[in-house]
């Protein structure tokens, strides 16, 4: 289990090499990647073109919120490694954001608290993007879809 | 006791925290938005709408029913947007 924030960007093979290494029982490894992207095309009410995005975090409450949900995971899931990793700071499209991967005898298992983990650290771990456009800064606003994709995993 | 404030909140109240000592009878998170609405019009307006922020409290997310007793940081927050 690990959690880290940083605003530097991450290797992915090499940090799956890292997370798989010295352990025999994984075999399925779920990994998501996520992206900034263009968004000036986005859902139509997105109608500037977003050159940046920066994310802020709370330094201290992001590495508890991140671990208690990577805590979850483990409880739900038969999970042999997991790992989160968030950027935070100036990140410009196409680069990387998050990484979050877990490892798991089988694949069931590992798909489903990968998506479980990308959906929880959306909603409740406290990271805020502002978008850089050509008209100034804009907060993004909390989308319900995301609240959504959290909440179908509440028990 | 300090408070914090992040994204557009920080901005609109003009500072990222503050060290506050509220009097006794602010007890829960709740009574410390009310009691810090009157300490400037960018206060006023950053908490002006319970729903639109969330807390936390020693970095822990807080609703407003929790007590502030002993907390050594309250945090206010609009909804998260990472990943």
């Amino acid at each position: 289990m690990a959690v880290r924030v940083q605003a530097e960007d991450f290797d992915v093979g090499a940090e799956l090499n890292a997370l798989t290494t010295g352990t025999r029982r994984i075999g399925g490894l779920a990994v998501f990647v996520g992206l900034v992207r263009e968004m000036h095309v986005r859902e139509g009410y997105h109608k500037d073109r977003v050159d940046a995005l920066t994310l802020e975090h709370y330094p201290g409450m992001t590495e508890k919120a991140l671990e208690d949900i990577e805590a979850e995971a483990n409880k739900r899931w038969p999970l042999e490694a997991t790992l989160i990793v968030h950027r935070y700071g100036r990140l410009e499209p196409g680069e990387r954001i998050v990484l979050v991967a877990v490892g798991s005898p089988h694949r069931e298992a590992a798909f489903e608290a990968c998506e479980f983990l990308v959906d929880w650290l959306k909603t409740k771990a406290p990271f805020w993007k502002l978008e850089q456009t050509p008209k100034g800064d804009k907060w993004v606003g909390a989308h319900d879809a995301d609240d959504k994709a959290a909440a179908r995993w509440e028990k | 006791m300090k408070v914090r404030y992040f994204a557009w909140m920080k901005r609109t109240v003009g500072v990222a925290d503050e060290e506050v000592s509220p009097p006794a009878e602010v007890r829960t998170v709740g009574d410390l938005v009310n009691w810090l609405r009157d300490r400037s019009a960018g206060h006023a307006e950053a908490l002006a709408e319970s729903a639109a922020f969330g807390a936390a409290v020693d970095k822990r997310t807080a609703t407003f029913d929790v007590s502030i007793a002993g907390a050594s940081e309250v945090a206010f927050f609009p909804p998260f947007t990472g990943g």
